[in-house]
């Protein structure tokens, strides 16, 4: 390009101009937000959103009390207690989840021998208190009851890849 | 009556504040007190019909001259300890610069006096309901008093030059961004292009 | 009783004193509350449009919860703002944190009064009107770099550092440029600038003037591109980083109110501020203050779209920008306009003779 031209398109501002012609086409193209709480975006089968301890579909719960999640748990947010339950079989007394602490990293899902523990689809459970986000069993076995049909097409939807 | 109460609440905020701006401990605050006297003295002038003068006053000094002394100002350390130790020393010395301010101020108020000025230096002064003072002092100062007008001109310049050589250093190892160069550069002199097969890498 | 005590009201009112001083008082007091109070309308607004637009030409929504489309977000926000606590840095100098803020406030209405929005509808008619403007808007200045004094705190310190030396910059090619506009029109006058007719070969020749005096105002406004006071990404809030409440608020206002007057002030110098443009009489039978709104608006609009489109400069680039591009083509570009007008007799008080 000679001289003439870069100073004459320089002084003229021609690259400026283009750039506003490309932001001002912007406004007419279609909007790309979703309108959050009425709209949706779609999640992964393995999304890794609020946890949820399963129940087997008889109503027997699923953990074993292995403790293998809280010897995973990279934040520490897990505390198990465990006691053999008067039928001899081995269950937690106490399965607790500071959720304050918790990376939401999956690895005590993945740890889990018998998909007890899982990590379900739900991410909206924003709390006004700190106290509500320590979840204990209770909690996290009726986040269970709530969620298991799509945990369980979740679950088997991501069969294939595990 | 009201234009009496203004005069006295300029005049007195200008020498309160001027007061102020030698007084303050914060030179910070000094400069500040320093602007609102600037803007005081522009008030004055509005009230004696030269508001071009006020506003030039306020664009010049206030809007250029203070900033560039705050900016100064609030970069330096200034250790109040140090500052005052010389304070005694200095003070006759200084008693004596004021004091000679002084004298010249009251011997000038006491003959004060346009008589001695030869007439035809003197332009008479333009009725302001028709011209206003920026066209008044516009004729005046590219009229009868061009060549001073210009020389004060050409030592402000000399000045600015003399500034400028005696700070800037041309410093070899700077390096700095040359953007006519950058600009020139073309996509086309500098970029290739290449499609690569997939598994023959780059030769 | 209530009846006397009326009397005595209007008694005191037409009273000598009152006539002299408290009635003109008062009317001046209606007169000014005439121009803030729709400005102050309008700042909100502006906030709200700023949102929207960028909202658009980032492919997004903006807000759009609060009212229908979002139109009483910035209600919203400004109870917000009142609502939370003013703290103020136990380091800060308490007086000079406290007035900066309200004095960038105060200046940016304060231009206002010289700003004509219709034939006539101004509050001070006043003979230096450009020179007072400009005088405002180098005060601007001050309230930038006290705030980042008086924070006592390093970021806010480089905020108000950079913007002293960005708004003396750009003020010089600023000066050059309303040289220029009163070597075509003659007058300090708002109101005669505006009333000033050019052929079409003098506004041309002050098209190169008016792109120097927008990208200036950019500037001057402390706006995007430009934005390197505030400079988020690497002074985390500039000169306002230690601020809340309203003396965020008031910062606030006082930048967007500064906005809406750069509009004004560009729309009076370069646009014909109530004039139908192009001259054209039949547009002439809609009002004059729509036609000043209409361009402020553009303008902007204009300030706005920038933002959307260009990125934050460097400073060595701004100051480039500032003391190499600007001031030389702006001085040069002034003494060929003198040099045309004069050729042709255009210079004012050269018509006649």
């Amino acid at each position: 390009m000679s001289f003439f031209d870069r100073t004459a398109k320089s002084f003229l501002l021609v690259e400026i101009v283009k750039g506003f012609a490309l932001t001002f086409s912007y406004i007419f193209r279609p909007k790309v937000t979703l309108n959050y709480p009425f709209e949706k975006g779609p999640l992964s089968p393995r999304f890794r959103g609020e946890h949820a301890l399963r129940r087997y579909p008889n109503g027997e719960e699923r953990c074993i009390a292995c403790k293998l999640c809280e010897a995973i748990c990279p934040a520490l947010a897990i505390t198990i207690e465990a006691e053999p339950r008067d039928d001899g079989s081995r269950r937690t007394t106490r399965y607790d989840i500071d959720m304050t602490k918790c990376i939401y990293c999956g690895l005590c899902q993945e740890a889990c021998p018998v998909d007890a523990i899982v990590e379900g689809p739900n991410f909206e459970f924003a709390t006004e208190t700190r106290a509500e986000l320590y979840y204990n069993k209770d909690k996290l076995l009726a986040n269970g009851d709530r969620w298991e049909a799509q945990l369980a097409a979740n679950i088997e939807a991501d069969a294939p890849y595990r | 009556m009201i234009e009496a109460i203004f005069f006295y609440v300029f005049s007195a905020v200008l020498i309160g504040s001027a007061a102020w701006v030698i007084s303050s401990r914060n030179p910070v605050h000094s400069v500040l007190a320093l602007i609102l006297a600037f803007f005081n003295a522009a008030g004055l002038f509005v009230m004696l019909g030269a508001e071009f003068l006020a506003m030039i006053m306020v664009i010049v000094y206030v809007g250029a001259v203070a900033v560039l002394f705050l900016f100064v100002v609030m970069m330096l350390d200034i250790d109040f300890v140090k500052l005052k130790a010389g304070l005694v020393k200095n003070a006759f010395v200084g008693f004596i610069v004021g004091g000679v301010l002084l004298a010249e101020f009251v011997w000038m108020y006491l003959r004060w006096g346009m008589s001695q000025v030869t007439p035809h230096v003197m332009m008479p002064t333009p009725d302001m309901a028709q011209v206003n003072n920026t066209q008044a002092l516009g004729m005046v100062l590219y009229t009868h008093y061009v060549y001073l007008f210009q020389i004060s001109g050409l030592i402000l310049l000399v000045a600015m030059i003399g500034a400028i050589t005696l700070t800037h250093r041309r410093r070899p190892d700077n390096r700095t961004q040359k953007v006519a160069i950058q600009v020139a550069r073309n996509p086309k002199d500098v970029l290739k292009v290449e499609k690569i097969t997939s598994g023959s890498g780059v030769h | 009783m209530a009846n006397s005590v009326t009397e005595q009201i209007q008694g005191l009112w037409n009273s000598d004193f009152s006539v002299a001083y408290v009635q003109p008082t008062a009317f001046a007091g209606l007169h000014v509350l005439e121009f803030v109070v729709p400005l102050i309308i309008a700042v909100a607004y502006l906030t709200y449009a700023e949102r929207k637009v960028l909202a658009a030409m980032q492919m997004r929504q903006g807000p759009n919860v609060v009212g229908p489309f979002g139109l009483l977000q910035p209600l919203a926000d400004g109870l917000k703002l009142l609502a939370k606590e003013t703290i103020i840095p136990s380091g800060a100098n308490r007086g000079v944190f406290l007035f900066a803020p309200m004095l960038t406030f105060l200046l940016s209405l304060v231009a206002w009064a010289v700003i004509p929005v219709n034939a006539g509808w101004v509050v001070s008619n006043i003979n230096v009107g450009v020179l007072y403007l400009f005088a405002i808007s180098s005060l601007g200045v001050y309230g930038i770099l006290m705030a980042g004094w008086a924070s006592n705190s390093r970021y806010a310190f480089l905020g108000g550092l950079r913007s002293a030396a960005q708004m003396v910059s750009y003020e010089v090619s600023m000066g050059f440029v309303l040289v220029s506009v009163l070597l075509t029109t003659g007058s300090l006058n708002l109101t005669a600038i505006v009333d000033a007719q050019h052929p079409f070969w003098v506004s041309l020749m002050l098209f190169p003037m008016f792109i120097v005096f927008v990208i200036s105002a950019l500037a001057e406004t402390n706006r995007a591109p430009f934005d390197l006071p505030e400079g988020e990404s690497e002074l985390v809030g500039g000169y306002n980083v230690e601020y809340s409440s309203m003396t965020f608020a008031l910062f606030f206002l006082g930048e967007y109110s500064n906005m809406i007057l750069m509009s004004g002030m560009t729309s009076v110098l370069f646009l014909g501020a109530w004039l139908p443009p192009f001259g054209i009489s039949a547009l002439a039978v809609v009002p004059g203050f729509i036609w000043f709104a209409l361009k402020v608006c553009f303008v902007l609009f204009v300030f706005i779209w920038t933002r959307a489109t260009l990125p934050r400069f460097r400073y060595d680039q701004l100051m480039r920008l500032g003391w190499k591009v600007f001031l030389p083509f702006t001085l040069v570009w002034l003494v060929f306009m003198a040099a045309v007008l004069l050729y042709n007799h255009a210079l004012p008080g050269m018509q006649g003779g």
